[in-house]
């Protein structure tokens, strides 16, 4: 059971990470700043493993690459939203965070106990079961390697998705 | 958007969205009747402009043929996912699939090679695949980006890469004219006006670098299989309108972000005429409305535009079905279309040419990916005619590609310009990198055939950027004001 992070529509990479950090490359150095000024007891407060749940176009903006990695150095795993921006969609991937869709977010309170069973493509909140969209088990493992470069060292030849790996 | 539950009996789709338990809105007497004896399907249905997602249970028995006909069609860039995956793939779904080529510049290469050598890779995937070029500073006009052309040029010898170097023009341009991408591919370049390839009929899209670390050394990538948003073309263009009018009001239309990761398929019988310089212009701008991708069903044009560029190719029909699902559908008529220009400092920003006549212009710059090709010069020099340009501007002329260059060199075209007043540069991206040369001073204003206008794109962020038409460019170089090329 972890804690709900509720944050609502079109959160810009500006919001997740003000542009004065970008000089900052460590993670857990842009995770003190994480949506400082809109949010600022998220820094303070996250655990790991908490979720951050998000209305439409989460992520939009810029492409830097800063805001995932700074929600990630909070400890933050996974974040549910209704869509995600495009950019941030990959980047999310690409440094080893799960976004995920699901279309009930709205349902979801801040502050609410969530159980995410990912693989079963369900949330549970509140003894209530939510659907989420499946993504792919190269996606996972890219995740849990903590990113894409990491997941490419480790990889032979990349798993093409013909029927049977699906 | 709202979830409900319908117990469907037959299948919309063969393969939509799968999971294991019952979501919710599934009525608790048939969630436990149904449970772990099947599947549900999660499903997503367009009802006018709202998506609704819906749940079912998959039934385990055959499917009646009759109902199997209800079934939805696939877009074209479904179908080119499904044939590279070699089953069936549909929007939303992310999966891995093989690239077929891959573009990397002087500006993104670099940061690509050293992610490759991150990912301890140490041979490319198919050093046939990869296509190497400079284009944005070129020749080397500092010493860092000498350094980067160093860096590439010993990345292609050691990898078996052909390197087309400085010599043949702009990525985008190089990689349709030489071949290196036909209609049903999946191509990537680490640029985001990769979606220009979909002229030919091809998916391709831009990415990071990171990403194309990973396509170097594995040939694949992962992709969301963009949904489809179609834009219907048709009607005939006035004299001196054309594609890059017609794109520029779509932009417009659909709005910066209006296709966020989706593609755009343009379509209809103003498209079918259209020439492939056309069709270039317009998926080239298909990312400034957010666009995974641009695409253009593969036709005659297409076919006999292959034919001198891949050896043996034959025509295949590649198009969506009549019941594909599409995002949006959208009519527009050209008819009556007006030379368009997008004013500061966004592309969407566009406007008929009449409300911005008059404007002061410091600089014209005819060329870039976007509408540098041998048919924008011929568009550009019936416009001049035997005038000569305005002494109070500068005219700069930058074909995209060395053989854009000939064609227009061999017409007459070249010493037309010249003589009119303009400097013709060497291929390459010109002003529109915004680095290189030719920008602008602080409250100056240039006038762009290119794809960019934002705040800063060709210079000091205090200067603004119109975008138009060649003949537009052409008309408004002549006056020294914004003109409509049709009362020229």
């Amino acid at each position: 059971m972890m804690r709900v992070w509720k944050f609502g529509d079109n959160i810009d990479t500006d919001a997740i990470i003000p542009g004065r950090f970008l000089t900052i490359y460590d993670e857990k150095e842009l995770a003190k700043h994480a949506f400082e000024g809109i949010r600022d007891d998220f820094s303070r407060l996250a655990h790991d493993w908490d979720i951050i749940v998000a209305g439409r176009n989460f992520g939009c903006g810029s492409s830097r690459e800063h805001a995932p990695l700074a929600i990630k150095g909070v400890g933050i795993r996974i974040i549910l939203a209704q869509s995600f921006a495009r950019i941030f969609f990959r980047n999310a991937i690409n440094v080893g965070l799960l976004p995920l869709v699901c279309p009930d977010t709205d349902k979801i309170k801040d502050g609410s106990l969530i159980v995410v069973k990912e693989r079963e493509g369900i949330v549970l909140i509140d003894g209530k079961e939510y659907p989420v969209e499946p993504v792919p088990e190269f996606v996972y493992r890219i995740v849990e390697a903590a990113g894409l470069v990491e997941y490419a060292k480790q990889l032979k030849e990349a798993p093409i998705c013909t029927k049977s790996r699906l | 958007m709202s979830t409900f539950f319908i117990p469907i009996i037959w299948a919309p789709r063969t393969d939509v969205t799968l999971s294991t338990s019952p979501p919710e809105r599934v009525p608790a007497f048939f969630k436990a009747s149904m449970r772990n004896t099947c599947e549900w399907y999660l499903i997503k249905l367009k009802k006018n402009s709202e998506t609704l997602s819906c749940v079912s249970p998959k039934l385990h028995y055959p499917i009646p043929p009759i109902v199997l006909r209800l079934s939805m069609g696939a877009t074209i860039v479904e179908k080119i996912f499904s044939s590279k995956c070699s089953h069936k793939i549909q929007a939303g779904q992310v999966v891995m699939a093989p690239v077929d080529a891959a573009m990397i510049h002087d500006i993104t290469g670099p940061l690509a090679i050293q992610k490759f050598y991150e990912m301890k890779g140490t041979q490319v995937f198919d050093h046939k695949k990869i296509v190497m070029l400079f284009d944005h500073q070129v020749p080397a006009d500092s010493i860092p980006a000498a350094e980067n052309h160093v860096y590439m040029r010993k990345f292609a010898r050691d990898q078996g890469i052909h390197n087309y170097d400085i010599a043949e023009g702009v990525c985008h341009q190089v990689v349709v004219e030489k071949g290196h991408v036909a209609p049903g591919e999946i191509v990537v370049g680490a640029d985001s006006h990769t979606c220009m390839y979909g002229a030919v009929g091809a998916f391709a899209t831009g990415i990071g670098s990171t990403d194309m670390g990973f396509v170097l050394k594995f040939g694949a990538l992962y992709f969301r299989v963009p949904e489809t948003i179609r834009a219907d073309v048709y009607g005939t263009f006035q004299n001196r309108v054309g594609a890059k009018d017609l794109i520029l009001s779509i932009v417009a239309d659909i709005g910066a972000d209006g296709a966020t990761y989706k593609a755009i398929e343009f379509f209809g019988d103003t498209i079918q005429q259209m020439d492939m310089a056309g069709r270039m212009t317009c998926c080239n701008m298909a990312i400034e409305m957010g666009a995974k991708a641009g695409i253009v069903p593969p036709d005659a044009t297409t076919w006999k535009y292959m034919k001198d560029r891949r050896a043996g190719i034959k025509p295949f029909e590649l198009k969506s079905d009549s019941n594909a699902m599409f995002a949006e559908q959208r009519r527009y008529d050209v008819s009556n279309l007006q030379p368009q220009v997008a004013v500061p400092h966004n592309v969407d920003l566009g406007v008929p040419v009449s409300k911005v006549a008059g404007t002061h212009i410091d600089q014209v710059f005819i060329g870039s990916c976007t509408n540098g090709r041998f048919e924008d010069f011929v568009e550009a020099a019936e416009v001049l005619g035997d005038r000569t340009f305005s002494p109070s501007l500068r005219v700069i002329i930058i074909p995209a590609s060395r053989e854009e260059y000939l064609k227009t060199l061999k017409a007459g075209l070249i010493e037309k310009f010249v003589k009119a007043g303009a400097l013709v540069e060497a291929p390459c991206c010109g002003p529109c990198m915004g680095g290189a040369f030719g920008l602008l001073a602080p409250g100056e204003v240039s006038l762009s055939t290119s794809n960019r206008n934002f705040r800063g794109r060709q210079g000091s962020t205090d200067a603004k950027v119109y975008l138009c038409s060649p003949a537009t460019a052409a008309a408004s170089a002549i006056t020294g004001e914004i003109t409509d090329p049709r009362e020229m």
